[in-house]
């Protein structure tokens, strides 16, 4: 009997858990949701702000975080499935692979702030880009590398040894088996991860604060090298800049919305895709 | 019967490590015979196979002694590319692995490697290829179906099609029907017994009647050596080892 | 040829994360160093006061690592409970469908920008402290804390049932065999095997949390002094990058001086993480997977 009623009071324990973190997590979705959607129109969404950040919309940074998060993806792509794939197919030996592994777990382990100053002393002040998309782009694109990575990896290793061997038993050579074998067949997983990373770049903060963010810019940004308005930058700087904070408030609880429906979007898009293919490889 | 050597292995030795996994090993291999290996798991007939085409350097930290000659090449020679080598010895692998590409692909996927871009070149080369693995009448009208709708059976006759259409000369099997049911098995044997007018062939089974049905040679390997090596009709009736002949009679394996 | 070339291509490449990762190393000590030609290690570290501005500045970081401390340890007694409890109840109770359902919903919550939790401390957290606890302002330790728990809970929840299903059912089978309750299993059986790796999560929930910037620059108040209690205004190290750095004249002492918290905070996460791969190593090994 009292065997059975410490194992109900623990499991009773276990499902408050996981009932409070769901439900706190809940509440701060239904909140910014419940109160954002009154402020959302097409308006708000197609517009530029007015009035000192008091009225209007918040369109350019909607672009802007567009751009930033583009931007970091065609620069960390490219050189994280390259690593992926030297750490996957060309099976570095001992030492050589171990310190790749272990610098991109550190690199992961980084916090945003950091990358932000390291942003600002190399890509703004040292390559002398300014506050700009690029710099922004390129600091982002750092921060997501480790992400794009393990992701690209993951990809690549559930891809069957067998039909690598198939392919080179062929005659095909390692890049062409790559190329036409391996790539096509990783490639579902492979977009997971970078859809997965757009949601992340999106979302960061403040990696842009000295590298690309501004908190208001007169129409669009014009070239790489312009800074930007950006959804996470702006959310921060309506509550704590400028002097209308009670209407600053309302345009914030929309570009709250606004931010956490793009992300929660393009993140249940990934894990809902990356769900289906964990299911279908077993 | 005619004996013209087409790979001849001379005293090679293969380390993992610091296993010594194949140890002195000689043995000839016929022209448009098919050769057999035979033995327990783990006696290294595996891994001589992959040798044979170079497939051991998938596996990294491993090391080649003695010489394995074939047209001339040695093979152990890491200056000559193992790409060269395996467009002419090519390999049917264990486990039936298709590519997740269409049937057509999957066939042409070798010539397109090596550079063939003609298409009626490449479209009479599929259909040789899948006549001449028995399989052309079951997939002739769905050829832009995935491989990997095929039964086991047909995938693994479909990566022997892959394997002629690339004009290989020597044809490695490993185990071709370790996982398949025995008709599709009888197919595959009845198969290899057409190839070898054509091809030169050798096969690694556990299966014993296997190696009596299809195979002219028979080498019996046993811990990383070769205990025995000869006509498959001598080795099935009478043994000169007696460790071949325990193993035969199914004493151990 | 064209092979080795593309050999070459990608080994190279593949030392990005190594290169950036020596560069952040590089940045941190060529701008923080200069700090202490000024003030020594130790005055920097203890001292009890941050007035970076004034026309004789104090550069003491004291209070902005005890803000640091207080914030993450209070967010580790929010975060651990919920997501070592959630990561449980998905592994033991929770059916086929259920996890089907709660594990992807959890990842997806972890998604969440850290701004919004930011803001959501801001407009909703802060009223409600000020009110229940009588106070000046909302903005303090413990909102910070609270909300950098919830935020960190998805993540420790994730990694925690990860380092669970890691441990071999013979395990639990062999368990059950003697005649123990599913309880009885769970808390002597699978905790203890799977503990090392939960407590990877925990450091590596740990070490996010002690840099993450936006929420505690949103809701931790502020204040560089040194924190006495859960409901003060209290300003963590990397709320003091974030806010500052934008007016920290280039190349200046104050400039040089945020580049030296940013070391330390990099030093304090990176021996987290070392510490935590290296746990998560031998657990692997202890439970017979390859490490």
């Amino acid at each position: 009997m009292k065997k059975n009623s410490v194992q109900n009071v623990g499991f009773f324990a276990l499902f408050l858990c996981i009932a409070s973190t769901i439900i706190f997590l809940g509440l701060i979705i239904y909140f910014i949701s419940a109160r954002g959607i009154q402020v959302i129109s097409w308006e708000f969404l197609t517009q530029g702000p007015r009035m000192g950040m008091t009225q209007g919309g918040i369109a350019p940074a909607i672009v802007g975080t567009f751009y930033l998060t583009m931007g970091a993806i065609l620069f960390a792509l490219p050189l994280g499935l390259a690593c992926a794939i030297y750490l996957c197919e060309y099976y570095p030996k001992g030492i050589i692979g171990h310190i790749i592994r272990i610098s991109i777990n550190n690199l992961a382990g980084v916090p945003s702030v950091v990358f932000g100053l390291f942003g600002f002393a190399v890509f703004v002040k040292f390559f002398g880009f300014g506050v700009s998309i690029l710099s922004g782009s390129l600091t982002l694109g750092i921060l997501i590398l480790p992400l794009i990575i393990s992701s690209s990896q993951e990809a690549l290793s559930a891809v069957p040894q067998s039909i690598r061997e198939a392919s080179l038993s062929l005659g095909a050579t390692k890049w062409g088996t790559i190329k036409n074998i391996v790539l096509p067949t990783a490639l579902p997983g492979i977009l997971t991860g970078v859809i997965l990373s757009i949601g992340r770049a999106a979302g960061e903060t403040a990696p842009i604060l000295f590298t690309a963010a501004a908190f208001y810019t007169h129409g669009y940004p014009r070239s790489v090298f312009s800074e930007v308005m950006a959804l996470p930058y702006h959310i921060y700087a309506l509550m704590t800049e400028g002097t209308h904070p009670d209407k600053q408030t309302a345009i914030a609880y929309g570009c709250s919305l606004v931010l956490l429906f793009m992300v929660l979007l393009i993140s249940g898009i990934a894990i809902f895709i990356r769900q289906r293919q964990r299911g279908l490889n077993g | 019967m005619d004996n013209k050597v087409e790979i001849k292995v001379e005293k090679v030795n293969f380390f993992y490590g610091k296993i010594h996994a194949l140890k002195n090993i000689n043995l000839d291999i016929y022209k448009n015979q098919v050769t057999a290996i035979i033995g327990p798991s783990g006696c290294g007939k595996s891994t001589f196979i992959r040798l044979l085409n170079r497939m051991h350097e998938m596996v990294t930290n491993t090391r080649v002694t003695g010489e394995i000659l074939f047209n001339g090449w040695d093979i152990t020679d890491p200056s000559i590319d193992a790409v060269e080598i395996r467009k002419r010895i090519g390999m049917v692998f264990q486990k039936p692995n298709p590519f997740p590409k269409s049937i057509f692909e999957n066939i042409s996927y070798g010539l397109k490697v090596n550079g063939i871009k003609n298409k009626p070149f490449i479209e009479n080369k599929v259909e040789w290829a899948l006549k001449k693995a028995a399989l052309w009448e079951e997939v002739k009208n769905r050829l832009s179906d995935s491989a990997l709708r095929l039964s086991g059976g047909q995938q693994q006759r479909l990566c022997i099609a892959r394997c002629l259409a690339v004009e290989s000369e020597v044809i490695l099997f490993d185990e071709p029907c370790a996982s398949l049911d025995p008709i599709s098995t009888a197919k595959i044997e009845e198969l290899i017994l057409e190839l070898k007018k054509d091809y030169t062939i050798v096969i690694v089974t556990h299966n014993m009647q296997q190696a009596a049905r299809v195979s002219d040679h028979t080498a019996f390997f046993l811990m990383g050596e070769l205990i025995e090596f000869g006509k498959t009709q001598d080795i099935f009736t009478k043994p000169y080892d007696v460790k071949t002949e325990a193993y035969i009679t199914g004493r151990f394996g | 040829m064209k092979e080795k070339l593309y050999t070459w291509i990608f080994t190279v490449l593949a030392f990005s994360s190594l290169l950036f990762l020596i560069g952040i190393i590089i940045v941190l000590f060529k701008e923080g160093l200069p700090i202490f030609k000024h003030v020594r290690v130790l005055e920097l570290l203890l001292g009890r006061d941050w007035y970076p501005t004034y026309s004789t500045p104090e550069f003491g970081i004291l209070p902005l690592i005890l803000a640091s401390v207080w914030v993450t340890a209070g967010a580790i007694l929010v975060c651990v409970p919920l997501g070592v409890g959630s990561a449980l109840y998905l592994h033991e109770l929770a059916g086929y469908k259920q996890r089907a359902i709660l594990k992807p919903l959890i990842e997806l919550l972890a998604s969440i920008p850290s701004v919004v939790y930011g803001f959501f401390g801001m407009v909703i957290l802060t009223p409600f402290l000020q009110s229940f606890f009588h106070l000046p302002t909302g903005l303090c330790a413990l909102n910070a804390s609270l909300v950098l728990g919830i935020m960190a809970t998805p993540t420790v929840c994730s990694l925690s049932d990860d380092a669970l299903n890691y441990v071999p059912k013979a395990f639990r089978e062999a368990s059950f065999a003697v005649g123990a309750s599913r309880w009885q299993t769970l808390t002597q059986v699978v905790i203890p095997a799977a503990g090392s790796g939960i407590s990877t999560a925990v450091i590596l929930g740990m070490s996010r949390a002690i840099g993450e910037t936006m929420t505690v620059l949103m809701v931790a108040g502020g204040a560089a002094v040194i924190p006495h209690s859960f409901l003060e205004p209290v300003r963590p190290m990397t709320a003091a990058i974030a806010a500052e750095m934008g007016e920290a004249p280039m190349g200046g002492l104050h400039y040089h001086a945020l580049f030296a918290i940013a070391l330390i905070l990099f030093l304090t996460t990176f021996i987290f993480n070392i510490i935590a791969e290296i746990i998560s190593r031998r657990f692997r090994i202890k439970l017979g997977l390859s490490g």
